[in-house]
């Protein structure tokens, strides 16, 4: 069987998978009754009938004929994972490094998943958007978050 | 008369020395997200929600609403500049303010785009002023089984007037609603799809959601595109006045817009987007005097209709958040987050709960029109300026300010974590063509449909024929139903597809 969709045979699959297994996980609740509907009662529908349009879109994506095959193209796995690395580790370092630092270290690396890299747009980036953060973050809204690294504050 | 002592009420609020500042606050924050392409107001508000913990619920709502319509403001601006529509509503915008520069008229166009705004805002306001309370009043005769057919409708509406595919939009509200499951279940105490992670138990917040999928998800995508070159029409602003010819020309299409915006805002799912296309596709069939510009060629009404009918819109988008707690769209799903975070209950109580609130925010919003005004005509080369911003500047500004935002949520790494996992799902959706924000829509409604579902049942015993038996609730679902048999005609099949091309 030939896919005439990729974007549509993907995404039916994804919401058939996602469908089932929200509905496998719902029988580990009590189901209850349509008297007395459990807290499985609700999540259980919700997953087959996804599952349902999972299928539906599935099918269109094997049935339908479209004009290209809608391609789902490239994926540009460079700055995704950039992005989310940067972004993770900042979450990592920051309760441990403080703003002071963890900050700087995510910039440098997200600005790496940008097209052009320049040591010295990066730093212009750093110093504003640090200062900026502590202004606006610490200092305006006095929020609660660590500013610099465990070993100096002990 | 009520109408007037509300409204007092609420300019009494509004125009206390704090709430002008974070009306004015929002209104050039919006101005500036919807000027700058690639960054849009859902996940700006995003962004936003952690520092509004600092404040009162009224100046944090009051910024909120400003960054809203700002944007629309904003978006239009560029869409008129460079041909680069800055939010999705003013893509019409382009199609004659675009050509209109081209011909030296770009301060014709702004003028008219902006003075248009603020009537199609003023009369909005009053919308939301005389429809609310009755509205309000109806809801309080609502049902669990009302309530629950309502959001039905709500979120069908939601997807039947966006584009792309309806069943995959549909699928994505269940997608949505099912995240919303991951919780502790209210009635049960029964903790769900925690898999023993303590902070699931509490649910995935929305702003790791919203920022992930919105913030971050954009930014990937961004990326992945080769850049862009971008051509500024900077030297011929001037003559930013229009002609008596102009003001004639594109006050009847600023009354018409106003007035279809305003009735599609309140729609659910309509909103400011839906509006701008049906003012064009109005002013287009109607006709003009006879030696006008043609469409497409630089015509003034092309650039007034629209733009008074994407703020009316954007204006009455408020009126279900506000009466009902019901989003129309994901700019008002985050609303109900922020007056969540903040401890008040959405929903037609509002009113009589949080006057101060509610007039508050009302009345604000015919000042920061006021306020978009003043900023945009005699302002309007800063914001050119900011157009020359490279996106490798923005993009690490725009991380920087997530990645904060969502730590200080709760003051745990885990948000942190969760927001860099939701970009992954952002790019998936975004490859697989699937519009995200019906799914924040589920995730919002999800876990106040399953209370209402399972208490109207339980008043019922487990009789599912009282969605159908109940009048009111009745009529909203068949209002549903009807929805999703009409877009499925294939006439009116061939003309949405056909509206949404224009889009591209």
């Amino acid at each position: 069987m030939k896919i005439k969709s990729q974007k549509d045979f993907w995404s039916g699959l994804m919401f058939v998978v996602v469908g089932l297994g929200f509905a496998w996980g719902a029988t580990n609740y009590s189901f209850g009754s349509s008297a007395r509907p459990g807290p499985g009662y609700f999540p259980l529908g919700l997953g087959l009938l996804m599952a349902i349009l999972g299928a539906v879109v599935l099918f269109k994506a094997l049935a339908v004929e479209t004009e290209d095959g809608d391609p789902i193209g490239e994926w540009a796995f460079r700055p995704l994972l950039i992005i989310m690395a940067s972004v993770g580790l900042f979450g990592f370092t920051l309760p441990l490094l403080g703003m002071a630092l963890a900050l700087p270290i995510m910039i440098v690396m997200c600005s790496l998943a940008g097209d052009e890299f320049h040591w010295k747009d990066a730093l212009i980036s750093v110093v504003v958007l640090t200062l900026g953060s502590w202004l606006i973050f610490i200092k305006g809204l006095s929020l609660v978050i660590p500013l610099w690294p465990k070993f100096i504050t002990g | 008369m009520d109408l007037i002592n509300n409204l007092m009420l609420g300019f009494g609020v509004a125009f206390t020395a704090q709430n002008l500042l974070y009306a004015f606050g929002g209104a050039v924050l919006g101005t500036l997200i919807g000027v700058l392409p690639g960054l849009g107001p859902v996940a700006t508000i995003a962004m936003l929600l952690p520092s509004i913990y600092a404040l009162d619920a009224t100046p944090a709502l009051i910024m909120l609403a400003g960054i809203y319509y700002g944007a629309q403001y904003g978006g239009s601006t560029t869409a008129i500049l460079i041909n680069v529509p800055g939010e999705s509503s003013s893509v019409v915008t382009a199609i004659d303010g675009y050509a209109m520069a081209r011909k030296g008229r770009a301060g014709a166009a702004l003028a008219a785009a902006g003075l248009g705004s603020f009537f199609a805002g003023c009369v909005g306001t009053i919308i939301i002023a005389a429809f609310a309370p009755p509205l309000t009043e109806l809801a309080f005769k609502f049902g669990p089984a009302e309530y629950f057919s309502l959001m039905v409708l709500g979120l069908i509406g939601a997807v039947v007037l966006a584009s792309g595919s309806l069943v995959k939009a549909i699928a994505m509200i269940l997608l949505g609603l099912l995240l919303g499951q991951i919780n502790t279940d209210v009635i049960s105490g029964v903790p769900r799809y925690s898999f023993d992670i303590p902070e699931l138990t509490d649910g995935i917040g929305f702003v790791a959601i919203a920022m992930g999928i919105f913030g971050f998800g954009e930014i990937v995508t961004n990326l992945s595109k080769p850049a862009e070159h971008r051509e500024v029409f900077t030297k011929d602003v001037k003559g930013l006045w229009p002609t008596a010819q102009d003001f004639k020309d594109a006050w009847p299409a600023v009354v018409r817009g106003t007035a279809l915006g305003s009735i599609l805002g309140v729609l659910p799912g309509g909103g400011a987007l839906l509006a701008s296309f049906a003012a064009y596709t109005l002013e287009k069939k109607s006709r003009g005097r006879k030696d006008e510009v043609p469409f497409g060629k630089g015509n003034i009404r092309g650039v007034a209709g629209p733009e008074s009918a994407n703020n009316a819109g954007a204006q009455t988008s408020f009126i279900p958040m506000l009466t009902l707690g019901i989003p129309p769209n994901a700019v008002m799903a985050l609303m109900v987050g922020a007056m969540t975070i903040k401890g008040i209950q959405p929903g037609p109580q509002v009113m009589t709960s949080n006057p101060q609130l509610f007039w508050g925010l009302i009345a604000s919003m015919w000042v920061g029109n006021a306020m978009l005004v003043i900023l945009n005509l005699p302002l309007i080369g800063i914001w050119i300026k900011l157009l020359t911003v490279p996106y490798r500047f923005l993009f690490p500004a725009i991380v920087v300010f997530c990645a904060i935002g969502s730590y200080t949520l709760n003051n745990s790494s885990f948000d942190v974590y969760m927001t860099a996992g939701f970009t992954l799902v952002g790019y998936i959706f975004y490859k697989l063509g699937c519009e995200p924000a019906p799914l924040l829509l589920g995730f919002i409604l999800g876990p106040m449909m399953e209370e209402n579902l399972r208490r109207a049942l339980l008043l019922s015993r487990g009789d599912w024929m009282t969605f159908a038996s109940r009048p009111l609730s009745a009529s909203l679902l068949v209002a549903a139903a009807l929805m999703i048999v009409v877009v499925m005609l294939p006439s009116i099949k061939a003309k949405r597809e056909e509206a949404f091309q224009e889009e591209d």
